[in-house]
């Protein structure tokens, strides 16, 4: 188990989302737990419950995980996704309201340097238009 | 209220068929002012919902309606999935097996709360609120012409989305050019409400 916040991303399309763990990889390594979800239960795009579910999961840390999303559907899955999380998993579980790769890339940096789940949100925040 | 096994199951199909039927109108909608997948969302959820019928017939309607949720929530994939789930899921968790009318406005009401919570938005912003909050209104309203008038109530605030400028959703990033198309998920919540109408009115 990481001593480190873990990081999920969930982006419509599969292709970002696996792009954008790629570019939280080659920063961060292996020192941070991180997955990935993308594409609607058929495999278009959109996002579903059930992977966000297992992405989160993946990434799973004592110390929590922050999710970065792209566009609404996705934080609303998101969002839905937490509240079925068992309980003593679902305060731990935070959505971060930045842009999905700038975030991703922010918060598995500041992750990596074993910052909890509050500060990796707030370093990913750091980047929302004012 | 009739809700025994067969009652129930005519419910789904009511509710499912209606959506399926029209997922291609809800796709064209949602391709004027959206990403255009509302259609198809629906219809994936619905399939689900229509292939569990009988099982989630067998179960008593709050658990039914929980079900039905739950499906939704699992398998529509957009925004609708947890907002239409959330709604179906309310509905489970609040009314009792054999509602009143003044149960079923009561857990009526706690839905749209709840898909007002979920989707961050109010009546007036070009969704699917904008067909839920005068159908709730009216329904509290009681009097003559229920449930029927429900219907009515629900088309044309369905049609009062048309002229509105989105601000929640993929349809708000047009800004003025969302104006002059009905809300997609206004449309699927006036479909629902028809079918539910129909079933009621059938019961009687």
């Amino acid at each position: 188990m990481s001593k480190n916040v873990g990081i999920v991303i969930v982006s419509h399309s599969p292709d970002v989302a696996r792009g954008t763990a790629d570019m939280v990889r080659q920063m961060v390594g292996d020192d941070v737990p991180l997955a990935w979800c993308g594409g609607n239960p058929d495999g278009g795009l959109g996002t579903s419950v059930p992977a966000i579910l297992d992405a989160i999961d993946r990434a799973w840390s004592e110390r929590g995980v922050a999710i970065l999303v792209d566009l609404g559907g996705a934080e609303t899955n998101s969002e839905m996704a937490i509240e079925m999380l068992p309980e003593e998993r679902a305060g731990r579980v935070l959505l971060c309201n930045a842009p999905i790769v700038e975030g991703a890339v922010m918060a598995g940096t500041e992750a990596s340097a074993g910052s909890t789940l509050e500060e990796v949100r707030r370093t990913a925040e750091e980047l929302r238009p004012a | 209220m009739n809700t025994d096994a067969a009652a129930r199951a005519r419910l789904i199909r009511a509710i499912a068929e209606t959506v399926l039927a029209h997922a291609d109108e809800l796709t064209d909608l949602d391709q004027a002012i959206g990403d255009g997948d509302h259609g198809l969302n629906m219809k994936r959820g619905f399939e689900t919902v229509l292939a569990e019928s009988a099982t989630l017939a067998e179960q008593p309607l709050p658990a039914m309606l929980t079900g039905i949720g739950k499906t939704l929530v699992m398998r529509v994939g957009g925004a609708s999935g947890p907002l239409y789930g959330t709604l179906f899921l309310t509905l489970g968790k609040t009314l009792p097996a054999e509602p009143t009318a003044a149960e079923a406005g009561a857990a009526l009401a706690a839905a749209v709360d709840a898909v007002k919570a979920r989707g961050k938005s109010e009546a007036g912003q070009k969704t699917m609120l904008d067909v839920l909050v005068p159908v709730l209104d009216d329904l509290k309203a009681g009097g003559a012409g229920l449930p029927a008038r429900l219907a009515m109530v629900a088309h044309a605030a369905a049609e009062a989305t048309v002229p509105m400028r989105a601000v929640r959703g993929r349809a708000s990033f047009l800004g003025e050019r969302s104006i002059g198309h009905m809300d997609p998920g206004a449309r699927s919540s006036a479909l629902m409400v028809d079918a539910v109408v129909a079933w009621l009115e059938e019961q009687a």
